[in-house]
């Protein structure tokens, strides 16, 4: 396992996907009965996945850890999906759609996966469009589109304020189906606790029936891993509460590598932090950017003034405030890319200009739009994010702008995968947010969505096919097999050690304080002495955690803080790789700011020099990481400095 | 604020629950239902007590796993809302809150406040859907869809899959949540080949999981926290009666 081979099919970029297809094994309907795959996670890229690769007449076992496929995070999705459809006639196209991800990823991502990304993205809506999800129409029956962050097209399509959750019941609705018709297997309430190798090939998972405690074993000739990203080490983000890293970390112990874990994506729309009993952090729609701005007061007085509870946003005049994305970015104003407004937020609030009683806010200001369109348009557009707000800060926002910071939100990095979304472990692919591939350092608004599907509808179907037709003569193993009961020993032992450690914190506690950690040193800025701190402090914190944690109840039953005590337990290490491979990147790129490479303007330097490449690391013991480097050549496109000025 | 639950314990499946009452002191009045009972959570373990199990995922109103029945009302006292996003500001200092589990027999208790909703995944398995394989999918564009109908499929398309329509019915019916996929499909040109059958066997579905009988009292309509109309119920009553005769 030396090198890294990407897997790039030869040829231009614009016909690679093609070709690929026109070459790939294909395996012939009597053999797919024959063959097992396991897919982990139900949000879009898996539920899609499941449903396609079932409907081709494969078995499929699909495994979630709530109640219902339907709960999986992408349902909190809110603004919307992109694709290169140009149906507003505004200069879109695949090309396009292709340079503004590369580009908004700030150079880093793999140009043949987010070209292939770019040119499934038409089908994806095609697709979603015949389940009948329900997206927003022009009064003639077409298709609506809006605008989003670091386009200068109209391209997102959009379910009002529920993109992900209408999408995700298009793909749960097509699992649903498959369910039914006996091709997939549903294992609701369960977590996989490890991936199963045999002769070095990903043979199968052991998963945790989380109602009774039981440990399970499950073949399948192939494993899907679609267990979404690992926000939840920065405990406050937009995640879910059970949105976890164990599955991509297990995997990542047996050998499927970990690419640009330092590539996380801060969200500059999210209602601010209100107290330390707080349990999560609620994201207000990108959308609502190409309606509100963005401002802070101009002078600090005003902004001490409000802080201290003695002047209202509406009574700071209109030349005393200061529109910094618009003063800072002309051409894309308030539609910066996520990374860059949500520095400028940062830098405003640490210059003593942010509002609210912590001074870690800024307004977004609906005042301007609501008075050129009317209050029942922009109702029209954002009326449940609006009531979403009221519910949570208990003002109305109508009236007074809404107080945002940013707040963490998504991760582009994950588990290393070549152009079949393979990992660097044979038989094991990686899917959706889980991988790491298409968004580079910085994803854009609506892409995500995107790539979920495109994983599960569009790509995996055809690349896990790719490698099963060599697989039609392996025969279904039996769970009974040496390998399936030394991994799920591994997993008793571990859980017995959980259980045994009785300490006096609870697992919450040495969850907030990771979150701390990686908040203050490994958060929106970052610096040498700061993550070398960070790398201490969690060593420090992940030793007291297996010597004092408390866990109540007993494991052969339902134990939520057990659950949550193996999560936190990954969590713990993670946080260690992802101030490590930031310590790694000595640039500024997208989301991962060095506060030592930046320009006279507070902007990134990145350093393609020596830094244009894919940081893939190794698991060798606890704390102890290699790192592979994957070169990014762009052949298509010429890296620039990325500019939204 | 200080406050005082009486919460429903409950082992597991098989084991009979009761209530016992947990006094609680120091509330803020912003913070959410949920983070209240994490805090009573977070003193129950340093008491080496086995925490309150409840279901919650994305705690922002989506996901639709929170299911509390809060002083008798699914979700609480706030409307259009569900308990994750429910705020302490709602009561007041000195109150007694009561929280119980969903209580409807498709729905049995799994631990304390936890239930088994996946009677609705077994509704929405027998139909909930349009039959259209990846990739057969025609130019989304040639499917034109009015804006109005548009609308009102998303509106039904809103739910969450709760069950709190279920849990505030005296009957412990299914139809706000059957009728709201049922009305989605029937609204759009996508759901029209398959819609007699849908309707069918949506409802045969929800009749043999043991949902009750819808009596027009409109509890589901009115504890929705997406604000499911009930003129969803006469869409799909509509459906079944054409679906049956025609």
């Amino acid at each position: 396992m030396a090198e890294l081979n990407s897997k790039v099919p030869k040829g231009p970029l614009t016909s690679k996907w093609s070709h690929y297809k026109d070459h790939q094994n294909l395996v012939n309907p009597s053999n797919k009965r024959k063959l097992d795959i396991i897919i982990v996670g139900t949000g879009l890229a898996g539920s899609a996945a499941a449903a396609s690769l079932g409907e081709m007449g494969f078995n499929v076992k699909i495994f979630c850890y709530q109640d219902s496929p339907r709960r999986a995070h992408s349902i909190a999705a809110q603004g919307g999906i992109n694709a290169a459809k140009n149906y507003p006639n505004d200069g879109d196209s695949i090309y396009r759609l292709f340079y503004d991800t590369i580009k908004g990823g700030d150079y880093r991502a793999r140009e043949s996966n987010v070209y292939r990304l770019a040119e499934v993205s038409n089908n994806i809506i095609d697709q979603c469009v015949a389940q009948g999800v329900p997206f927003a129409r022009e009064y003639g029956g077409s298709l609506e589109n809006r605008s989003f962050g670091g386009a200068q097209v109209s391209r997102t399509f959009f379910a009002r304020g529920q993109t992900g959750q209408q999408l995700l019941l298009g793909s749960y609705g097509a699992l649903s189906r498959q369910i039914k018709l006996g091709t997939v297997k549903l294992y609701d309430r369960h977590e996989m606790m490890d991936v199963v190798l045999v002769d070095g090939k990903a043979r199968g998972i052991i998963a945790r029936d989380l109602v009774t405690g039981k440990l399970e074993r499950h073949f399948g000739h192939a494993v899907v891993i679609a267990t979404g990203g690992y926000g939840n080490v920065f405990y406050l983000s937009t995640n879910a509460m059970g949105s976890n890293t164990s599955a991509i970390w297990q995997i990542f112990k047996k050998g499927a590598w970990f690419a640009n874990p330092c590539f996380t994506q801060i969200h500059p729309t999210c209602i601010p932090v209100h107290g330390d009993y707080q349990s999560k952090l609620t994201l207000m729609s990108e959308s609502l950017r190409n309606d509100g701005r963005i401002w802070v007061p101009k002078r600090k007085e005003d902004a001490e003034a409000h802080r201290q509870g003695k002047l209202k946003a509406n009574d700071i005049t209109e030349e005393n405030r200061d529109y910094f994305l618009e003063r800072r970015y002309p051409a894309f104003g308030n539609l910066v890319p996520r990374d860059v407004a949500s520095r400028a937020a940062k830098e405003r609030c640490d210059a003593g200009f942010g509002a609210g009683s912590t001074g870690l806010a800024v307004f977004l200001d609906f005042r301007e739009s609501i008075g050129r369109l009317g209050k029942h348009v922009i109702e029209e557009r954002y009326g449940n994010l609006f009531q979403m707000y009221e519910k949570i800060v208990d003002e109305n926002p109508y009236e007074n702008p809404m107080m945002i910071y940013p707040a963490v939100h998504y991760t582009m990095g994950g588990t290393w995968v070549d152009y079949e979304l393979q990992t660097s472990v044979t038989g094991l692919f990686a899917a959706g947010e889980a991988n790491f591939s298409d968004h580079g350092a910085n994803r854009l608004g609506a892409s995500a969505l995107m790539q979920g599907l495109a994983d599960g509808y569009f790509v995996l179907p055809y690349t896990i096919q790719n490698y099963l037709a060599g697989e039609i003569r392996v025969a279904r193993m039996s769970t009974d097999k040496a390998e399936f009961a030394e991994a799920e020993r591994g997993v008793q032992t571990r859980l017995e050690k959980l259980m045994a450690v009785k300490g006096t914190r609870s697992v919450d506690h040495f969850h907030k304080e990771l979150g701390k950690i990686m908040w203050e040193y490994v958060g929106m800025a970052r610096n040498e002495a700061g993550l070398k701190k960070a790398i201490e402090l969690i060593r420090k914190l992940r030793a007291e955690f297996w010597k004092d944690v408390k866990i109540p109840g007993t494991m052969q039953e339902l134990n939520t803080e057990l659950e949550k005590a193996n999560r936190v337990a990954d969590f713990l290490e993670l946080g260690e790789l992802l101030a490590y491979d930031a310590l790694n990147r000595n640039e500024s790129c997208g989301g991962h700011f060095r506060e030592e490479y930046q320009t006279d303007e507070g902007e990134c330097k990145r350093n393609d020099e020596d830094y244009k490449y894919v940081a893939a690391w190794e698991y060798k013991a606890e704390g102890e990481f290699i790192l592979h480097k994957e070169p990014l050549d762009y052949e298509e496109i010429e890296v620039k400095q990325r500019v939204y000025k | 604020m200080d406050l005082t639950l009486k919460i429903w314990r409950q082992k597991d499946a098989k084991s009979a629950g009761k209530f016992v009452t947990y006094p609680l002191k120091n509330i803020s009045p912003n913070c959410s239902f949920l983070e209240m009972l994490d805090i009573l959570n977070e003193q129950l373990i340093q008491k080496t007590e086995e925490p309150v199990v409840f279901d919650h995922d994305c705690r922002e109103g989506i996901c639709g796993m929170c299911s509390l029945y809060i002083n008798g009302r699914p979700h609480g006292p706030d409307d259009a809302v569900t308990a994750c996003q429910l705020h302490m500001r709602k009561f007041s200092n000195g109150d007694t809150i009561v929280i119980e589990p969903w209580r409807a027999r498709p729905f049995p208790v799994i631990k304390d406040l936890m239930v088994d909703r996946s009677a609705f995944d077994k509704i929405i398995q027998e139909g909930g859907y349009i039959s259209v394989n990846t990739g057969g999918a025609a130019e989304a564009n040639n499917i034109l869809v009015g804006r109005e109908n548009s609308e009102l499929a998303m509106d039904a398309a809103a739910c969450i899959g709760c069950g709190a329509c279920v849990a505030a019915c005296k009957n412990a019916s299914a139809m706000l949540f059957v009728s709201a996929k049922v009305s989605q499909f029937a609204l759009l040109p996508q759901g029209q080949v398959e819609a007699k059958q849908r309707v069918k066997k949506m409802v045969r579905m929800m009749d043999e999981l043991g949902f009750g009988n819808c009596t027009n009292t409109y509890a589901c309509e009115a504890e929705c926290p997406k604000l499911i109309s009930r003129s969803n119920i006469a869409r799909m009553n509509r459906e079944f009666m054409c679906a049956k005769v025609i």
